[in-house]
């Protein structure tokens, strides 16, 4: 089994299990990594769960949807790989990944 | 009188009121435009037959039990004020959760009250349009402001870019130093141990404190800040409220010689190349797209009056809402005392369990299906957010009040999908400092009787709290 890392603004890293088919955002729920809010619960409709994915990963991980982009579009945060993480499934693929959480989630 | 013949003129040839604002704003001053189509639709008034505005006379709400599921209206502007909407809303979740009602004094619209449904028509603004107004009722003639948060979609986007780093997190932590300072100032100079009003001398005067030093208004005239807010969103024909459209239009002319004036106070500052500071209108003045918004007045006044109404109704009365429920639940008041990191957990619930504004109104784009009925194209859709906040599909013991309640931060208050709350950071801000400092200083804040309530279709809100503080034994 996997693992991928999240890493707070401040620098603090959290290493996550890979649990396969579940969310990105979800993983982060599960693991108690402080900054995702997830307020909307996985409906790609709060923008609370923003993370950035580290450029060499980003094909892994996927580009955002349309309706993703609008929402990650109210952040002044938002970076060329910016995904809502409720938007990207867990895959084992996705052992050894790095995300960054944003300083403010909108 | 050539401005306002001018107006006349053009208005009566079908060309509509804020374009012509809109062409003659580089020439004639904001105020005077705001009294001149005043005037005008006085005149008409007098000559025409407008749209009748509807009067609404208060009567006792009868038990909802006792109607006939297509007689229920939900629209009644007496439904909070008479704290009865609890047993309404629960009979539509349960019986008819999408409720078609064609009588009402706004016309007919279709109600969504469970948690589900709510979420999949905000996030669905392909289907449902937020234009041209947010609110169940049609605007006032002539007040046709422009507004982001009853726009769709590529504009939308635009204009909610150009204002939302007011209220950005990055900014509210310049912020927060100000706002925490003059809200210790309230909290110091209350009453203890003698009843007050917990609305005026506490909710309104810190709402309006915060907008004074979001919008670095003159300090001194704060309140009237909370007044225009008042005004603006509570004329009968939009939300059932009690203003007249004279108040409004009187209302709306003086926010606009208030806010000329800071405008161009703020521009000749930049022009001196003085150092600007982090309030709405200095932002507004460095931004390339929105340095010249003051020649487009309409934009101007609708974003104003989006931040004022957004950001005054709302807090003010999450705060009051909040003493009212630690009231009702006193075993959750002995749960905070004892540990007060559940602070930022209680004001997601606190702004769950008020749900200050209600509803949010939308129009059907095309024919749609939501939860087996089929809402036409052009219908009303409101999205009834009070409901469901509390949905028991959705949310346990819904009508419980709890500070430590798993996924608090889930409820709809804000909205979700494009049209979300754009303050909510600062509203969470604002909640958070105040019960840090309360519980600083009072053992106790005790509701002395039934709180009163506003008269809304719109605003969950309250006229009047009557409490009693005790300071904390030092």
């Amino acid at each position: 089994m996997g693992s991928i890392t999240f890493i707070e603004h401040d620098g603090n890293r959290h290493e996550v299990d890979i649990e396969e088919g579940s969310s990105l955002m979800q993983a982060a729920l599960d693991n108690s990594v402080p900054g995702v809010d997830a307020d909307c619960g996985g409906e790609c409709a709060c923008g609370t769960c923003h993370v950035i994915v580290d450029k060499k990963w980003a094909s892994v991980a996927g580009i955002a949807t349309e309706v993703e982009n609008q929402m990650l579009d109210m952040t002044p945060e938002k970076a060329a790989t910016s995904r809502l993480s409720c938007q990207v499934k867990v895959t084992e693929a996705m052992d050894g990944m790095v995300v960054r959480l944003p300083e403010f989630q909108m | 009188m050539n401005i306002l013949s001018s107006i006349v003129e053009k208005s009566t040839s079908l060309v509509s009121i804020p374009f012509v604002v809109e062409k003659t704003a580089k020439v004639i001053p904001m105020p005077l435009q705001i009294k001149g189509v005043h005037l005008f639709l006085k005149a008409k008034g007098k000559v025409w037959k407008g749209k009748p505005v509807p009067v609404f006379n208060e009567s006792p709400i009868p038990d909802v039990s006792t109607l006939a599921i297509e007689d229920i209206d939900v629209s009644n502007p007496f439904l909070f004020k008479q704290n009865m909407w609890g047993s309404y809303f629960k009979r539509l979740r349960d019986e008819c959760p999408v409720h078609y009602q064609k009588n009402s004094p706004f016309g007919p619209f279709w109600s969504i009250t469970r948690y589900e449904d709510i979420v999949f028509v905000d996030k669905r603004h392909d289907l449902f349009s937020a234009e041209p107004i947010i609110v169940i009722g049609d605007r006032p003639e002539g007040m046709a402001i422009e507004t982001f948060i009853a726009m769709d979609p590529p504009k939308h986007d635009v204009q909610r870019q150009a204002v939302q780093n007011v209220v950005a997190p990055k900014n509210l932590v310049e912020m927060e130093g100000l706002i925490r300072s003059r809200a210790v100032d309230v909290l110091d100079n209350l009453p203890i141990d003698e009843p007050f009003d917990w609305v005026e001398k506490v909710s309104v005067e810190l709402t309006s404190r915060m907008l004074a030093t979001l919008f670095d208004f003159p300090y001194e005239d704060r309140r009237k800040l909370a007044y225009w807010s008042d005004v603006i969103a509570a004329s009968p024909e939009t939300t059932g409220g009690e203003c007249s459209a004279d108040e409004m239009f009187l209302g709306a002319a003086e926010m606009a010689t208030y806010f000329t004036k800071l405008w161009r106070e703020k521009e000749a500052k930049k022009a001196a190349g003085e150092e600007m500071g982090y309030d709405l209108i200095s932002l507004l003045l460095t931004n390339e797209k929105t340095k010249n918004m003051i020649d487009r007045p309409m934009e101007f006044m609708g974003n104003l009056a989006l931040l004022i109404v957004g950001g005054n109704d709302t807090t003010r009365n999450s705060m009051t809402g909040g003493i009212l429920a630690l009231n009702q639940f006193p075993d959750e008041f002995v749960k905070l005392k004892k540990d007060p990191t559940l602070i930022p957990n209680m004001v997601s619930e606190i702004i769950r369990w008020q749900t200050p504004l209600a509803y949010m109104r939308r129009v059907a784009k095309e024919d749609v299906e939501v939860n087996g009925k089929t809402i036409k194209k052009g219908d009303k859709v409101v999205m009834w957010y009070v409901s469901g906040n509390r949905d028991e599909r959705q949310i346990e013991q819904p009508d419980e009040f709890m500070i430590d309640r798993k996924r608090a931060r889930n409820h709809l208050s804000f909205g979700f999908g494009v049209h979300r709350c754009m303050g909510n950071r600062l509203a969470e801000m604002q909640l958070r400092i105040l019960w840090e400092e309360l519980l600083k200083r009072f053992d106790n804040i005790e509701v002395l009787d039934e709180p009163e309530y506003v008269q809304s279709n719109f605003v969950k809100g309250y006229t009047k709290m009557m409490v009693k503080i005790t300071a904390k034994a030092e």
